[in-house]
């Protein structure tokens, strides 16, 4: 009769010690996200305040943001990284799709060499050679422009066809052998049969793609310079909190961070079904 | 499965589901070091190997023309005659096409950057007085950079010329084989439509495979090259040239030369980066699954509630949240602000600027940034551990502790080590960590223009962008890269995924 008490009562103690150890983390894990929009809120000026929750509260940060584009043109940068993601998303999507099939489901000579090819160019840190692809892009007189953030964003997508790669291996071949069979061609196979059972990697694909540019800082710092019009919200934030602006611009740097990291939570916390799903497939099949 | 010894096999079948656990982790580390040596034993032989395809396809093409009649042997000099003579007029005049405009961009172009690679330029640009205008002017010369990269480009299409070469004559020949037997001679439109069916792959990969070369392939070929040269802010192109050097700046990054100060400061970022890297990948880990086992344990509620909370912070973007927390540690910071006005101490605490501290401070900032990955990603491997080791340790009369050391841990590292491994050569790279929180300061003046948190990646970063030491980035480029591939080798070597492959199909 002992027994089973004193273990019920350990298993209480340890979980309430759970308990308090997980909402400590929470909070801890918490707190900087809420500071970030309560200071976005903050009429106080500067980069610190000697108090915790800020005393009054305004909606200036948010305005300044789309009124005051002299120095920092927070509404176009939103516009370039949007227009940047739209872009990047379409053509990676349609990069990845295409060279995962033809790895996956194609049978052609050279296969095996390009999956050993594609291996060793994933090996090389992705901005390991950003002076080169900027010289690349001044050759073709396309720096400073969006047009070259797309082509960086998007021409090395097609290197991460293994999650993709993965899934096609999964549909069955049988489908595609009875539809060869009945006469239609492998074009017609990919478009018909395989694309719509891969409706789940597609929107991961879609949403990883178009996520990227928000989040890139090299690249668009490497190939933007100071051409302050063309920059995309990551590197046009950074410029806010620098020495000489913190002071007067903390607080509107934090209400465009807000801005940015609600939509962008938003979509992650949508496809993170497919995020779990997507690694740990990758991580089995490889 | 394994290439092991009968003993290693029977004790491999004889173990349970954990021990085989252990005995693929052992034997994987035990094989690499062979399976490395193996890889260089084999590279002169794979590349033997391409030659000897190289040599196969000349055959082939010396066959076609001994054996090819009059039209074929003419599509050697004129590309696509033997697919015209054969009414293939569309096809063949592509070819044509294509030749014309290969010759006419090879002669006006190509000829002229790739014999500039040689020497990368000889002529720097000059200032000459002009008496009849009375100022300086600039006489054109030439420059480094833009033969070097225009030469490469050149090389590239003057390679895949000869490829199209090749099969447009193989492609003459066999045009003219199915005349011989009678066979139906390919309208264009059937070209065409091969290109959606039999040949879908090359519609499908042709773009990729474009892009690839244009924004990966070319720029590390390009950047391996400038490693060999002197291209640093002294010999900046117009003005002046760089030449190559061939190893000079390898000896001079290991310490081989007289700047000794380099090879220092490499070596202490060498360092720290391992350091970083063991200790950033290593607490995330840990620290990660405990986070899973404490949400997931059994009678524990809100499940979802805490998940939603971590996965929050994940969900903002990185650069938002390390920003933020940049300014949070400041020395002017909110973090110290509010401490020193609640009178916990006098003077700030210099998380960010003061060496060491900042050491610290970023493997803990770090650690709020990449723990709730690790939670996400372990959470459902967790729940696959299966439930009647733990009940065994339990009668056993294991604890909560030696449960985690002797099951969970083992049975973790065992399933997830190429996620480690992955993570490893990620933060080795971490580029944004730590740039946006410190930009690899606090700087010093004993090393060469890095800071004390800089790792190989922010390094290169600041060499290209404000030092203009192109050729040392360039080898820093090549060291990460070496330590990356090594690195994935490994994770290769032990997922294996890649040669089994085709057993899922």
């Amino acid at each position: 009769m002992k027994r089973p008490h004193s273990i019920k009562r350990a298993q209480s103690i340890s979980s309430g010690i759970i308990y308090t150890v997980l909402s400590a983390l929470s909070v801890v894990w918490i707190i900087p996200l809420v500071f970030l929009v309560l200071h976005s809120f903050r009429a106080e000026k500067g980069a610190a305040i000697k108090y915790i929750i800020p005393k009054e509260f305004t909606l200036d940060n948010y305005k300044k943001l789309f009124t005051d584009t002299s120095l920092f043109n927070f509404p176009r940068w939103y516009l370039n990284t949007l227009l940047v993601a739209i872009a990047t998303c379409i053509l990676s999507t349609f990069f990845v799709l295409t060279i995962s099939y033809a790895l996956s489901r194609l049978r052609f000579r050279g296969r095996t060499g390009l999956l050993n090819i594609g291996l060793v160019l994933n090996m090389f840190p992705g901005f390991m050679s950003m002076i080169a692809v900027y010289f690349i892009l001044k050759a073709i007189g396309l720096t400073q422009s969006l047009v070259s953030l797309v082509l960086v964003y998007s021409g090395g997508a097609a290197l991460g066809y293994y999650i993709v790669k993965g899934f096609f291996d999964t549909i069955p071949r049988a489908l595609d052998e009875a539809a060869l069979i009945d006469g239609a061609s492998k074009a017609r196979v990919f478009l018909s049969i395989t694309l719509p059972m891969s409706k789940p990697i597609i929107v991961y694909t879609i949403l990883t793609s178009f996520i990227a540019p928000w989040m890139d800082f090299i690249f668009a710092s490497v190939i933007m310079k100071d051409n302050y019009n063309k920059y995309t919200v990551a590197i046009g934030l950074f410029q806010m909190i620098s020495r000489e602006n913190i002071y007067e611009y903390f607080t509107v740097f934090c209400a465009g961070s807000v801005l940015v990291a609600v939509p962008i939570a938003l979509l992650f916390i949508f496809m993170q079904k497919f995020y779990v799903e997507g690694i740990a497939g990758g991580a089995v099949k490889g | 499965m394994h290439k092991g010894s009968f003993v290693m096999d029977y004790e491999y079948l004889l173990a349970g589901k954990l021990k085989r656990g252990f005995i693929r982790i052992r034997e994987s580390f035990k094989s690499f070091p062979s399976r490395a040596l193996l890889f260089f034993i084999n590279l002169p032989r794979n590349i033997g190997a391409v030659f000897i395809k190289i040599y196969s396809h000349f055959k082939e093409i010396v066959k076609i023309f001994v054996l090819g009649d009059m039209a074929t042997k003419l599509s050697f000099v004129v590309m696509g005659m033997g697919c015209i003579a054969r009414k293939r007029f569309i096809r063949g005049f592509l070819y044509l096409l294509l030749q014309v405009l290969f010759w006419f961009f090879f002669l006006t172009f190509g000829v002229v950057y790739i014999a500039g690679l040689g020497t990368l330029g000889t002529v720097s640009q000059l200032e000459v007085y002009n008496e009849g205008t009375g100022i300086f002017e600039y006489v054109k010369g030439d420059n480094s950079m833009l033969i070097l990269l225009y030469g490469i480009v050149s090389l590239f299409l003057v390679v895949l010329y000869i490829a199209l070469y090749f099969s447009s004559i193989r492609e003459c020949y066999r045009t003219e084989m199915l005349k011989k037997r009678g066979g139906q001679i390919p309208f264009f439109s059937d070209d065409v439509q091969d290109l959606m069916d039999k040949d879908f792959h090359k519609s499908l990969i042709f773009v990729p495979s474009v892009m690839i070369i244009c924004f990966t392939i070319l720029p590390i070929i390009f950047m391996v090259c400038l490693a060999f040269t002197n291209y640093d802010r002294l010999h900046m192109p117009p003005g002046n040239l760089f030449t190559w050097v061939g190893f000079e700046n390898f000896r001079s990054i290991m310490g081989f030369s007289d700047s000794s100060l380099l090879a220092k400061t490499f070596g202490k970022i060498l360092g720290w980066t391992f350091v970083w890297a063991f200790f950033a990948t290593g607490t995330n880990y840990i620290f990660g699954m405990l986070l899973a086992m404490m949400i997931n344990k059994k009678g524990i509620k809100f499940k979802r509630l805490f998940r939603t909370v971590f996965v929050l912070t994940i969900a903002v973007p990185q650069f938002v949240s390390l920003m933020f927390m940049r300014n949070v540690f400041a020395d002017t910071g909110l973090f110290n602000v509010f401490l020193q006005s609640a009178g916990i101490i006098s003077e700030p605490v210099k998380f960010l600027t003061d060496g060491d501290i900042a050491r610290v401070v970023v493997i803990f900032i770090n650690m709020w940034v990449g723990i709730p990955y690790t939670m996400l990603i372990t959470t459902g491997i967790l729940m696959n551990i299966p439930n009647d080791l733990y009940e065994s340790a339990r009668i056993d009369g294991a604890g909560t502790a030696k449960q985690f050391f002797a099951i969970t841990l083992p049975y973790m590292l065992f399933v997830t080590a190429p996620y480690l491994i992955t993570q490893f050569i990620g933060n080795i790279n971490n580029f944004n960590v730590i740039w946006l929180l410190t930009n690899g300061g606090p700087m010093t003046s004993d090393m060469y223009a890095s800071g004390r948190t800089d790792l190989l990646i922010t390094w290169l970063y600041r060499l290209t962008t404000g030092e203009q030491n192109y050729k040392i980035a360039s080898v820093i480029g090549i060291f990460t890269f070496i330590i990356s591939a090594v690195f994935s080798l490994i994770v290769y070597n032990y997922s294996g995924s890649a040669r089994r492959e085709g057993e899922f199909q």
